[in-house]
């Protein structure tokens, strides 16, 4: 269930587009925003929420790469080691932060805390190499820097 | 190798997309430079005059695929009952382009300005600026201009109290490159999967919600103020006579200053690299570079001499602006592991709708790995070449040809980089295996 501030913004968004199933991709982001992934239940509720589909709404869900199903660690690092940080070391990055965490691309650490994984170009390939944590953007990266970010994550 | 431009200055340039301007994302600021000059002079012309000022100047696209937009505009139908769209691409995914981030971030007002004259022009009152996912952060900072334009009253009902009203919705997308391409954001924005739609029907007569729409680039959107403020006169004279305006370069790979650079079109790329750019690292020579973002030809380093960044240069040298994401790449440069690492985002982007683009960038990725780890024979050279030709041009969407054309002139140009790495035939993976 959407918090009354979520119910609010869903009426909102729908003074914004002509269909209610053009409020899919906002509606997502705001269950994403409030139970950190979209569960089977999180998609059934959206779907009677805007009165689409359950079977469009998980199509939708399993098509983009951002939409996560199950939860992953606490932070989430996505490392880009397409072509311009390739170049740049991020194969270098990509070793340090396994070695340090203990874990490979693709996995969450035990304790719950790190999940790895490798992202396509995030549009910062002139402060490469780069990872992304939620949000936030840290570019220009060394092992070093990497070092001090993941003790201030912590 | 390459030899170095001589130490002329760089063309002086007064910035006019992204100016040196501190703060210039707030509306005061932008106001006290001169911002939404251009749309109250748009609002005293008439519509068609504005879309004939864009058409003059010779502006075309930024996303991509350099179509003239005052052109683009006039497919849009004058009598319709249906409402009209404006999109605003914003999805910004092809590697080695990072440069309608900057606009957001830095000039987000010219962004909106330019979105609400093209919405005039052709009698569209919603805008949509679909943003991509991963910019979460950009796309707070547009919404936060957008507040302020709305409260000032230049975007919304009774825009400068002209009586011509527009909305903008900011839209953010989830995480697709797809979703880049016109048809498949359409789709996007209804609420659907990124899945590319046959053309025709073209998105001014049938686009998003089955309405006429115009989908352009933020930095062609961007482009619209300048050439109301400075006239098409000025503004078509800037750079290449057929490709004319300031353009944002992004410049990465090997080079001592990567950034997003704002230039007259038509700079030589060498001395974009070494003047703009700050050269190579260690004063290495460049062995390759890739013009326009990842999806456009390689060229040779040693065949630099004379391109310009423009839409007919490029053609001439065999490649294309693209995006203008200029990536370097140094002597030392391992260009298998380069083009094996494009082929799998071409892999791992592609919807999967057509055949040719779902089997075939698969297949490209897999003989690329096998040559990467040393296990590739020059007969897989030629099944690589055969694999391309066969998406190329077979496909729904672009993205297909943006797969196959990395590697067809990677062979073609850098066959030496296959041969170096090749093992003998009949010694290749199954040799390896056995
Ligand atoms: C696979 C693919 C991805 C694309 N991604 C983008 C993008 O991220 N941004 C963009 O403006 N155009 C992108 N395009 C080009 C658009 O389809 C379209 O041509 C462009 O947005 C039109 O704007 P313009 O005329 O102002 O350049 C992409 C095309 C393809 C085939
Ligand atoms: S070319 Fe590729 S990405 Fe484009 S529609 Fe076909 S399968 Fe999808
Ligand atoms: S290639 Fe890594 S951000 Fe563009």
């Amino acid at each position: 269930m959407f918090t009354e501030e979520n119910l609010k913004k869903v009426e909102e968004l729908r003074k914004r587009y002509p269909t209610s199933q053009a409020l899919v991709l906002p509606v997502l982001w705001l269950a994403q925003e409030q139970f950190g992934h979209i569960s089977e239940e999180t998609m059934k509720y959206v779907a009677g929420l805007l009165n689409v589909p359950f079977g469009h709404i998980l199509g939708v869900v399993s098509f983009y790469t951002m939409f996560h199903r199950e939860a992953c660690g606490k932070h989430h690092i996505e490392v880009c080691t397409n072509v311009s940080c390739m170049l740049r070391g991020s194969g270098r990055i990509v070793n340090h932060l396994e070695k340090k965490l203990g874990i490979k691309m693709g996995e969450t650490s035990r304790d719950k805390q790190w999940t790895l994984s490798e992202v396509e170009c995030m549009g910062s390939c002139g402060t490469a190499p780069m990872f992304a944590v939620g949000e936030e953007y840290y570019e220009n990266l060394t092992p070093e820097k990497v070092d001090s970010i993941l003790g201030d994550l912590k | 190798m390459t030899t170095q431009p001589k130490d002329e200055q760089i063309t002086r340039w007064e910035k006019v997309i992204l100016p040196d301007i501190k703060d210039l994302a707030r509306l005061d600021v932008y106001l006290a430079n001169g911002g939404y000059k251009a749309l109250k002079k748009t609002l005293a012309m008439k519509p068609e005059e504005v879309t004939d000022q864009v058409k003059k100047s010779n502006l075309r696209g930024r996303g991509g695929a350099c179509f003239p937009t005052g052109l683009k505009w006039t497919f849009m139908p004058k009598l319709t009952t249906k409402p009209k769209y404006l999109c605003v691409n914003g999805d910004e995914s092809e590697p080695g382009t990072f440069k309608d981030r900057e606009i957001f971030e830095r000039n987000p007002h010219l962004l909106i300005e330019g979105t609400v004259i093209a919405c005039y022009a052709m009698g569209i009152t919603t805008a949509y600026i679909y943003i991509r996912g991963e910019y979460g952060k950009w796309v707070r900072m547009v919404e936060r201009a957008l507040a302020d334009a709305y409260a000032g009253g230049f975007v919304g009902e009774n825009i400068c109290g002209s009586g011509f009203s527009t909305n903008i919705v900011v839209h953010k997308g989830a995480g697709a490159y797809i979703c880049g391409e016109e048809s498949a954001l359409m789709n996007s924005l209804e609420g659907q999967r990124g899945y590319p739609r046959v053309k025709p029907p073209f998105p001014a007569q049938n686009g998003v919600w089955g309405c006429p729409t115009t989908i352009n680039n933020v930095e062609t959107i961007a482009n619209v103020p300048v050439i109301i403020d400075k006239g098409w006169e000025w503004y078509s004279q800037v750079g290449a006579a057929k490709h004319p305006g300031p353009i944002l370069v992004g410049v990465s790979g090997h080079v001592n200053k990567p950034g997003v650079y704002e230039m007259p079109t038509s700079e030589p790329l060498l001395e974009i690299i070494y003047k703009y750019a700050g050269g190579i690292p260690g004063d290495k020579a460049i062995k390759a570079v890739i013009p326009g973002g990842s999806s456009t030809m390689i060229l040779r380093g040693d065949q630099l001499e004379g391109i310009r960044m423009d839409a007919d240069s490029l053609k001439a040298a065999g490649s294309s602006v693209g995006t203008a994401g200029l990536i370097v790449m140094d002597e030392d440069t391992d260009l298998i592991r380069v083009i094996a690492r494009i082929s799998k985002f071409y892999y791992h982007e592609s919807c999967g709708q057509c055949t040719p683009c779902r089997e075939g960038t698969g297949w490209l990725w897999n003989i690329l790995q096998r040559f990467e780890l040393g296990q590739g024979t020059m007969a897989d050279v030629d099944l690589l070449m055969d694999i391309a030709n066969n998406i190329e041009g077979n496909t729904i969407c672009a993205l297909g040809d943006a797969a196959a054309w990395p590697v067809q002139s990677m062979i073609r140009r850098f066959r030496d980089e296959f041969e170096k790495r090749a093992v003998p035939s009949g010694k290749g993976i199954e040799a390896a295996v056995a």
